[in-house]
């Protein structure tokens, strides 16, 4: 039995959740949609930043364009360390393709001119 | 001294939204004074996700958040001058500002928007037992230094205070190598959104200690360790309930505070939430003055903070062309039982389009509640909360015919539904 919070809504439902993957606790069918997913293959997405050479940023904010597993967190942050990209950048540019064989690219989150 | 119709202070989300807001009523000629490098504000260091869904439809980060607003502020043209100050605010509209490029400047305005935002609690409010080394930061000061800067500001964290961006960071340092022992909070309960409890404590096993409160820091020059106590229902810490953590750093999440000096320069009282008085237009008793976003009360989100000011802008908007009837009749909106404060403080109905909406938060959490809004004596709506927080502010609209009088007290309280 494991019990959870859901989080679709500020409702916050208390969930359980059976071995058999059996949900109470939830006051809208939403939450048995969330407990499953939240059991089987959890996914974030996950926002960082990356070293940019710029005249007056040092950072750039970037994010995963979708969610990726909650176990390959961390593997995606060494990855991101790894990256300096260059000015100018735009929102949506990849910084990264397929990081860490997710199928997900990392892309830029703030425009960033010089 | 220049003549200038709107003058904007500050532009985050609410002075942006704000400016949005009137331009498109009408008013073209609009300063935003901003003190940063760049529009946006707070957005620029809250790279997290969450923001958006209410204005956009789409979960949006900080950054992407700002830049739909400053886009709107470029293709309208709006005079913005960076890294300036407002040195002062006069009853008769007339704003002083400085910055290296225009020297000081004066301009009288026919109507001013404050929209200054908030700031952090800091470790001199509470005066925390214990000696004071290096190592004892609030939160927003470490984001502004990792997401802006890349600097980690310590190897092994506790957090005091469970507000949203101690958790947000909690997640944040702990993704960027840092070790984060514990968030406590002295309510018994957290003050920060349910789901950023799950996203930020419960997926990296990060421990939350409710009734619990930091009561001793020590350290020669650099923090080495915190005691944490248990406290009874008066919040005086138990002894024999203490832990002792070995950490360098010290983040503080313990409240954000409206930034209302200009308003407290005016003489201007200050509410319940520590913001403005204001109307139904978010007009102070100053007419002309007006006061939006975080600077007026601390909101939850950004989307929130954004349709107020957008609001706002064309309540200045209509001012400036003379549309309403600044004398027509008024009533009072109070908090009545639970509640800790409503927005707006009066309202004149005959300004209205078609509703009012008010905005409000319980003093505590409440469950099985029925919201009651009585208008001088007559209960004028009803709703069923099964659960109620204070870190989530309600949102009501209240349709105007629900109004029998113009004048009078509307009470928002909260009671047992029984």
């Amino acid at each position: 039995m494991k019990e959870l919070i859901c989080i679709l809504c500020p409702r916050g439902c208390r969930l359980q959740v059976d071995d058999d993957l059996n949900v109470t606790g939830n006051f809208c069918p939403r939450g048995i949609i969330y407990a499953k997913t939240e059991m089987t293959n959890p996914t974030r997405v996950l926002t960082s930043t990356v070293k940019i050479k710029a005249k007056n940023a040092v950072r750039l904010s970037v994010k995963t364009s979708q969610a990726v597993p909650k176990g390959k967190m961390f593997d995606c942050m060494r990855e991101l360390d790894k990256v300096m990209v260059e000015a100018p950048i735009h929102i949506g540019d990849v910084v990264i393709h397929n990081i860490c064989d997710t199928g997900v690219n990392v892309i830029a989150t703030k425009d960033i001119e010089e | 001294m220049i003549e200038r119709d709107l003058v904007i202070i500050g532009g985050g989300s609410a002075g942006m939204a704000a400016a949005i807001g009137a331009y498109d009523d009408g008013v073209k000629d609009i300063i935003i004074i901003e003190k940063g490098r760049q529009l946006g504000g707070i957005l620029n260091q809250c790279i997290h996700n969450g923001f958006g869904l209410e204005e956009f439809k789409e979960q949006l980060t900080g950054p992407e958040f700002m830049t739909r607003l400053i886009v709107e502020i470029q293709k309208r043209k709006i005079d913005v001058r960076y890294q300036s100050n407002v040195l002062n605010l006069t009853k008769d509209k007339v704003v002083t500002f400085s910055n290296s490029i225009d020297g000081i400047v004066k301009i009288k305005a026919k109507a001013v928007i404050l929209a200054t935002g908030c700031y952090e609690r800091s470790a001199g409010a509470i005066q925390i037992p214990g000696e004071r080394p290096s190592g004892i930061i609030t939160a927003g000061t470490a984001q502004l230094y990792l997401n802006e800067m890349g600097a980690l500001v310590g190897k092994r964290i506790f957090i005091l205070g469970s507000g949203d961006i101690g958790l947000i960071m909690a997640r944040r340092l702990t993704l960027e190598g840092a070790k984060v022992l514990g968030v406590s909070e002295i309510m018994p309960y957290s003050n920060g959104l349910n789901h950023n409890i799950v996203q930020c404590l419960h997926d990296f096993d990060i421990p939350l200690f409710l009734s619990h409160t930091v009561t001793k820091t020590i350290g020669k020059s650099r923090l080495e360790k915190i005691e944490i106590s248990q406290v009874d229902d008066n919040f005086n810490p138990i002894t024999g309930t203490e832990k002792v953590f070995e950490i360098d750093t010290l983040l503080l999440s313990i409240g954000l505070i409206p930034s209302n000096d200009l308003l407290k320069k005016l003489g201007l009282p200050v509410s319940k939430a520590r913001g403005a008085i204001v109307d139904e237009h978010y007009m102070s008793d100053i007419p002309g003055i007006f006061s939006t976003g975080n600077v007026l009360h601390v909101h939850d989100l950004a989307d929130f903070v954004t349709a107020e000011s957008r609001s706002c802008g064309k309540g200045a908007a209509a001012y400036i062309f003379d549309k309403w009837d600044l004398n027509a009749p008024c009533f009072n909106v109070s908090p009545g039982k639970n509640i800790l404060y409503v927005v707006p403080h009066r309202v004149r109905l005959a300004n209205l389009e078609d509703h009012l909406t008010v905005k409000f938060r319980v003093n505590k959490p409440l469950k099985d509640q029925v919201l009651i809004f009585t208008f001088n004596g007559q209960i004028i709506k009803k709703i069923i909360k099964p659960i109620i927080i204070p870190s989530e502010m309600q949102k009501v609209r209240l349709p105007k015919e629900l109004f029998a009088t113009q004048e009078g007290e509307l009470i928002v309280s909260a009671e047992d539904r029984t």
